[in-house]
């Protein structure tokens, strides 16, 4: 790591011609869904600024997140991790292993002071001094603590990172916690999602190497472009919403017909992504196209919603299965009783005034 | 009442009335408490709730699956919907007026807006009301306006209730016009309160729909067993406005 190259270098050194760079410069252009006019200010960004240096780390996670940002379609994965990012650190992903590996951390680190991107997949469990995540002999916590105070700014990759996911489900017995609880001094990117869609990853990346700023955030810290609107909202299957036609069992003839999933427990309407825009693999499907309604993996919490497959949300506080509309027509049904004995005992007091007061006239 | 008729009797005799009638007719004496806006408002707001309640239940629970025809002419959960959310609005607004008429009214429209908390004789009223609706007193108060336990429960159920589904309701809605609206500048702060998760949000406006259940329940036997059983008019009260009262005992 002497001198760092800037993209443009590193992308002629690989043999691609000007001609190809300019049409990669509008794929991403149009990825990103910005003007023709933006092409020009990619190429110039990409020929004048070094590339950003990357430190990835791993903390409690499934890996999924890496799994989705290598299959990356536009641009591909190979594109930003050997031409746009120089991906200095991550330990799933480079050769070095051991000693080596951490050496080259400890590098970037030192080298790279207050310019580099830090990439958090997974999270840090506390309990136990964080002795439920270790990493190169150490708690997990304290290399995301290390490596964080230098960095210019921090990716939450996936619903682990961003908030907590299956492994801070209740009751959370390792307390792993979101990174944003854990580092409070410097700008965080929320990118949820179990895991995010290659396409928002390498899209959020691209972003913020050309602009060199983070995108437009919303008020959870989620970039606005992909986390905007509701599955819900983009969902092919509305039509049928709107009309009232829903799947009303797995094996039915409205799942053959392709119907809205809402009464199968679909999280469309309180899940914030780009699943019914983006896609998956290359804009193949998405879960609702393939059959099944959404259950919400980029929102908060998403393990703690109750059933993938019901509309509201179980209440714990009262009882394992009582949900919203349980409890409410539990309650108005002994309010309703209640009411209803009240008035008797009332018609049967009044009675009983009206026999006493004749008695007495008599 | 009446003061243009000097004597009673005169208008009366012709009416199925004895002596008894006539002397009790000529003591009644009634008081004008609820003015036209509020008494608009109330059965606007009561049919509001209606709809609300309903259209809401099917929007949690929808109906079962219709074929009338192709789901792009078909549009009966986007009606139910759309009922819903017009509901919405005039229940809001409607609150707002509501809110207006307590500034500017009479003094009863004030009643629903505050419970005088710092008020012994308040509190001991209650606790005599409480002891009439658990058939320990032989008769309750006479009151102009709401009667104290009657103030508090409207306050927690129906005035706390209601503001809470508005603006639980309006954050929700704000999330169909899109982050960029300006309703969701307005209301988008309500998903934090409630965790970012907006599936939470939709489980207490859930709630909230049976919490005012609830209030009707209880507000319509109250209101009829009152009118029965207390010794003022009730129910009558919110058509004419007037509070005729059934006796001219002093307490």
């Amino acid at each position: 790591m002497s001198q760092i190259e800037t993209f443009y270098d590193v992308m002629r050194r690989q043999g691609i011609t000007r001609r190809s760079f300019m049409k990669y410069c509008s794929l991403t252009a149009a990825a990103l869904g910005l003007a023709p006019t933006m092409v020009p200010k990619i190429a110039h960004a990409m020929e004048t600024k070094p590339r950003t240096p990357v430190i990835w780390v791993h903390g409690l996670e499934c890996t999924c997140c890496s799994e989705s940002f290598i299959r990356s379609a536009h641009p591909l994965a190979k594109d930003v991790v050997l031409s746009m990012i120089s991906l200095d650190y991550d330990d799933t992903l480079m050769a070095a292993a051991g000693h080596q590996a951490e050496a080259a951390l400890e590098d970037t680190i030192q080298k790279y002071k207050g310019n580099y991107i830090l990439a958090v997949e997974g999270n840090p469990p506390l309990n136990e001094d964080g002795m439920f995540c270790i990493v190169g002999g150490k708690p997990f916590v304290d290399q995301l603590k290390h490596a964080a105070k230098d960095a210019k700014a921090i990716i939450s990759w996936g619903a682990c990172a961003s908030y907590g996911c299956v492994q801070a489900a209740k009751p959370n017995p390792t307390r792993a916690t979101p990174v944003h609880k854990v580092i409070t001094d410097k700008p965080i990117i929320k990118v949820p999602g179990c895991p995010p869609i290659a396409e928002v990853m390498t899209g959020v990346i691209t972003y913020m190497l050309t602009f060199d700023r983070l995108p437009e955030l919303d008020r959870q810290g989620r970039p606005a472009m992909f986390y905007g609107q509701r599955i819900h909202d983009k969902c092919y299957r509305r039509p049928h919403f709107d009309a009232g036609q829903f799947v009303e069992a797995w094996d039915d003839e409205n799942a053959r017909k392709g119907y809205c999933l809402y009464k199968m427990g679909c999280k469309g309407p309180t899940t914030y992504n780009a699943c019914s825009t983006v896609r998956w693999n290359e804009g193949v499907s998405f879960p609702i196209q393939s059959g099944h309604g959404c259950i919400g993996c980029s929102e908060d919490g998403f393990w703690d919603q109750g059933s993938f497959y019901d509309r509201v949300t179980d209440l714990t506080q009262f009882g394992v299965e009582a949900n919203a509309d349980k409890v409410g027509m539990a309650a108005a049904g002994v309010v309703g009783a209640g009411v209803a004995v009240h008035a008797a005992v009332t018609a049967l007091k009044a009675a009983q005034k009206k026999t006493q007061s004749k008695k007495e006239e008599v | 009442m009446s003061s243009e008729a000097t004597d009673p009797r005169s208008s009366l005799t012709g009416a199925h009335a004895d002596a008894e009638d006539l002397a009790s007719a000529s003591r009644q004496t009634s008081v004008y408490v609820y003015e036209v806006p509020v008494r608009l408002w109330h059965w606007i707001n009561a049919l509001a709730i209606l709809t609300l309640c309903i259209t809401g239940y099917f929007i949690g629970a929808p109906p079962p699956s219709m074929q009338i025809s192709e789901a792009t002419h078909q549009f009966v959960f986007g009606y139910i919907r759309f009922a819903h959310f017009a509901a919405g609005w005039i229940l809001c607004i409607g609150f707002l007026g509501r809110i207006y008429w307590a500034i500017f009214g009479n003094h009863h429209a004030r009643q629903l807006f505050y419970v005088p908390v710092w008020r012994g004789s308040f509190w001991r009223e209650v606790f005599h009301e409480i002891k009439w609706y658990a058939f320990l007193t032989d008769a309750p108060k006479k009151y102009v306006g709401h009667n104290p336990l009657a103030q508090l429960a409207m306050f927690c159920f129906f005035t706390l209730g209601v503001t809470f589904m508005i603006v639980t309701g309006l954050a929700l809605y704000s999330e169909g016009l899109g982050h960029d609206s300006t309703l969701f500048k307005m209301f988008g702060w309500v998903f934090g309160v409630f965790g970012d998760n907006p599936h939470y949000l939709h489980t207490y406006h859930h709630l909230g729909m049976w919490w005012i259940v609830i209030f009707m329940i209880i507000h319509i036997y109250v209101a009829i067993r009152e009118d029965i059983m207390s010794r003022q008019s009730i129910v009558s009260t919110m058509i004419s406005g007037h509070r005729t009262f059934k006796d001219d005992r002093p307490d």
